[in-house]
């Protein structure tokens, strides 16, 4: 029998009387709660930002046909859809379809655009970094935990001077992570050296938890003849070969499928590790996500997709950019599993990519997590965000919800950290940072011969040719040639 | 292996001059018949059993033997590991093979034709092709992007694009095109093993007909892939030409020698890195150039080939270069109107007969 949906609201009617039914979204108590969770103090404005989603009208007559319900395996994780599902309902007869069996059910249903309750979000520290009671976790050792929040400090201060230093007119361009920290640098702690990183370009945190200095920072946002890339990058595009990280890319979400393929590849070559790669919650709207996780899922890749929900994709809000109850639920979509958790929780984080790491290697699988974090910065240094976001929702996150000071009340409340080593850091951290942009930009520019290397394996005459047409014509006008690019 | 010894020595050394019959090549007693389907599958099985660092991927590729049955026997050989049958979606496959060699695996990555290439070109020209150099040498790409490429017959616009001049301005890729079946075993092995993106830009009409070569030469690679290939000596102009067009000039030249027109074909083979020397050399030789080309005129391989011409060798030409080229418009499909939007063989006879001032008509007729 054919239900006509006409309002929303009247679905929980229809559902108490028919059982198994897939599960209605109750818009009013969802949207806003989450932006209530959000920003407690702008709560107007942001609700006014929600599209009025309440009335969709599913009316739809369509002649009788069977509605195929599938099955979801039910894995370790929880399956949401199974519990609203009754073998009641069932005929007797199935379906023999390629994939597997699919029962018949003769009322037609659809399943609804999303679930009664959001994907729950993991966290273990409260907002004052208190463990949760009952909370899962094994404890990570003073040393753990004191480098974690040492680097989480020192990338927060790393922040703030380059930042300071690109609005000095000293570097052309900057990227913030601020608010990100706990995800940057738990995630980072969480995984081994052998594990190879396809970072987005706000996970800094991760070259620095494996040892990139402060000088090797320096050095690529200046474009000296020290920076790794040979000057050719603009400032913030890290990398390093040594140190497992793969060359920051500006196209969005082209990672991903590489990332499944250099999964592919460790997963021939039997190693063990697995490939970690990161996006925002902007990049997930990229047909390279969706093709990079269906096909992880198919090849059956060791590969964990991190995506760091901020909030924003540049001015675009999370409201503006899907209509899915964030990115975890797209993972049963895929045939992934997922798992939402607080991305400001240092500890959480931690766990998750443990557990994450120890599935994907050992079953040999692709796992998508989501870390529910928020954008404190601006985009980059080319943008103002106050321009399209209140300036109070900003601070109540900078402030209120910040992962650094949380994961500190942690670490001090277990007595390995003091007021005094925070101001040791600190000041260490500033002179360090200070010393390394004074040295960077005095340091000389790569040489002349780099504007054409690495073109090719090996140079091809035309450029070879072009290069000495090049000297002749700097010798012949040395005048018109600036004087710092050593020849 | 004494071919890749070859081939890098050859990167080192500057303009010299080939000679036509290339006395470094290895040589075979056997004259051998291989068409070009089998030439490919040949130069694919090889370098699989040689280096296990080497797939193929691609939609059809396994089960179904490849679309255009250039992978057959692979899947049963290899096994589903090495040649790997992927869901429909190029930016997907490609951006997973460049991450494969990233890591350090060599793939092969096969699109059904260069036309739906285009939903994957941001990761052969901003990924593929620019890493090495924005990683300062620390991400190499031994990739290889190949497929059919240009008109096939009765396949309309979107099945019949020829993206050579796409993939050669751009820095950071080699772009190869055989013509025959030993251009195409020879190239193809060069392709796999070098360590630079490769683009290998295959005939789509040979996926229809039945294109049967002698095989001259069984070198396992050939010394290098960069020459031009002289596939004709002559004295009189000099035609230029890659892929199918080879022999359609070839056929022109038949033509004109009744006429006493002596012409020289060369088959470029490689479009990046473009063979100057030679097709100077050549000009320098005839002091007259028509190039040929099935792609869009504007923005084409012929117009590179003109200007590089015009800078090397402005003295030497007795008439100006005449280019022959597709028509300007998208392919269309009716049988008639696409024989006239694709050169023919009388197009590129009457071009080399204006460029010896012989009195012709410049239309199409």
């Amino acid at each position: 029998m054919a239900i006509w949906f006409t309002r929303s609201r009247t679905i929980t009617y229809y559902l108490k009387r028919k059982m198994g039914f897939m599960g209605i979204l109750n818009q009013d108590s969802c949207s806003n709660s989450y932006f209530e969770s959000i920003s407690s103090s702008s709560s107007s404005s942001s609700s006014s930002r929600i599209p009025d989603v309440k009335n969709s009208s599913i009316s739809r007559y369509s002649s009788a046909f069977t509605f195929l319900v599938h099955r979801f395996k039910s894995t370790k994780t929880s399956g949401q859809l199974d519990q609203f599902y009754s073998s009641d309902d069932e005929n007797s007869q199935a379906l023999d379809f390629p994939g597997g069996k699919v029962a018949y059910i003769s009322e037609m249903r659809f399943i609804s655009e999303s679930n009664d309750k959001r994907i729950p979000c993991y966290r273990l520290l409260d907002d004052n970094g208190e463990l949760i009671e009952d909370s899962d976790i094994d404890q990570i050792s003073k040393e753990v935990a004191v480098k974690m929040y040492s680097e989480m400090v020192t990338l927060q201060m790393m922040d703030t001077i380059f930042y300071e230093a690109q609005r000095q007119g000293r570097i052309s361009f900057y990227v913030t992570s601020v608010g990100e920290e706990a995800t940057n640098i738990a995630s980072a702690a969480a995984l081994a050296a052998d594990d190879v990183v396809l970072p987005q370009y706000r996970e800094p945190g991760v070259l620095l938890w494996r040892g990139f200095t402060l000088e090797e920072f320096a050095n690529q946002c200046f474009g000296n003849k020290a920076d790794y890339g040979k000057g050719r990058q603009m400032p913030i595009h890290y990398g390093s070969k040594k140190l497992n990280y793969f060359t920051v890319s500006s196209p969005i979400a082209t990672q991903l499928p590489q990332a499944v393929g250099a999964a592919y590849s460790l997963k021939m070559d039997k190693k063990d590790a697995c490939v970690v790669t990161y996006i925002g919650d902007g990049g997930t709207s990229e047909g390279d996500f969706h093709a990079a996780l269906n096909f992880a899922a198919v090849m059956e890749a060791p590969v964990i997709f991190i995506c760091r929900n901020n909030g924003w994709a540049i001015s675009t809000h999370i409201t503006e950019q899907f209509r899915s109850d964030g990115i975890a639920v797209k993972g049963q979509a895929y045939g992934i599993q997922s798992i939402r958790v607080d991305g400001n929780d240092a500890l959480a984080v931690y766990r998750t990519i443990r557990a994450a790491r120890e599935i994907a290697i050992s079953e040999q699988r692709p796992i998508l997590v989501e870390a529910l974090t928020y954008r404190v910065g601006h985009h980059s240094t080319s943008d103002d965000s106050t321009k399209y976001r209140p300036a109070d929702e900003i601070e109540y996150w900078k402030m209120a919800r910040n992962p650094v000071n949380r994961f500190r009340k942690w670490v001090e409340r277990n007595g390995w950290w003091s007021e005094k080593e925070e101001s040791e850091l600190r000041s260490s951290i500033r002179k360090q940072l200070l010393q390394a942009i004074q040295v960077a930009e005095k340091t000389e520019k790569p040489a002349l011969g780099n504007l054409f290397s690495d073109v090719y394996d090996l140079p091809p005459s035309n450029l070879r040719e072009q290069e000495k047409q090049l000297r002749e014509t700097i010798n012949r006008h040395p005048q018109d040639y600036p004087s710092d690019v050593p020849m | 292996m004494l071919g890749i010894i070859r081939q890098k020595a050859f990167a080192q050394s500057l303009q010299r001059i080939r000679p036509a019959t290339s006395a470094w090549r290895g040589y075979s007693s056997a004259a051998k018949e291989m068409t070009v389907r089998e030439a490919l599958n040949s130069a694919l099985d090889e370098e699989m059993s040689a280096d296990p660092k080497v797939f193929l991927m691609g939609e059809e590729v396994g089960e179904y033997q490849g679309a255009y049955k250039i992978s057959k026997g692979l899947l049963e050989k290899y096994g589903p590991e090495r040649v790997l049958d992927t869901p429909i979606t190029e930016a997907g496959f490609t951006g997973i093979g460049v991450g494969a060699a990233y890591y350090g695996l060599k793939p092969v990555v096969e699109f059904m034709t260069f036309n739906f290439s285009m939903q994957a070109i941001d990761h052969i020209i901003n990924s593929a092709a620019k890493s090495n150099y924005m990683s300062a040498g620390q991400i190499s790409v031994p990739i290889v992007f190949r497929g059919p490429n240009g008109a096939a017959a009765g396949v309309g616009a979107q099945h019949s694009h020829c993206y050579a001049s796409w993939y050669a301005s751009c820095p950071g890729l080699k772009v190869l095109a055989p013509y025959s079946s030993e251009d195409a075993r020879g190239l193809l092995k060069a392709a796999i093993r070098h360590p630079d993106p490769v683009v290998f830009l295959e005939m789509s009409y040979y996926m229809v007909s039945h294109f049967l070569f002698q095989l001259k030469y069984l070198t396992p690679v050939f010394a290098s892939y960069r020459k031009g290939q002289h596939e004709r000596e002559g004295k009189d102009v000099t035609i230029t030409a890659f892929s199918k067009m080879v022999g359609y000039a070839l056929k022109a030249a038949e033509i004109l020698a009744k006429e006493g027109i002596s012409a020289e074909v060369i088959n470029l083979r490689s479009i990046r890195p473009l063979d100057r020397p030679t097709i100077n050399a050549s000009v320098r030789k005839t002091n007259r150039l028509v190039t040929v080309e099935e792609g869009f005129p504007q923005h084409g391989v012929g117009a590179e080939i003109c200007a590089s011409v015009i800078e090397d060798s402005f003295g030497y030409l007795d008439a100006p270069v005449e280019r022959i080229a597709g028509a300007d418009v998208p392919m269309p499909y009716a049988a008639n109107l696409e024989r006239m939007a694709v050169p023919q063989v009388e197009d590129i006879a009457r071009a080399a007969k204006r460029a010896c001032y012989r009195s012709v008509p410049m239309a199409a007729v």
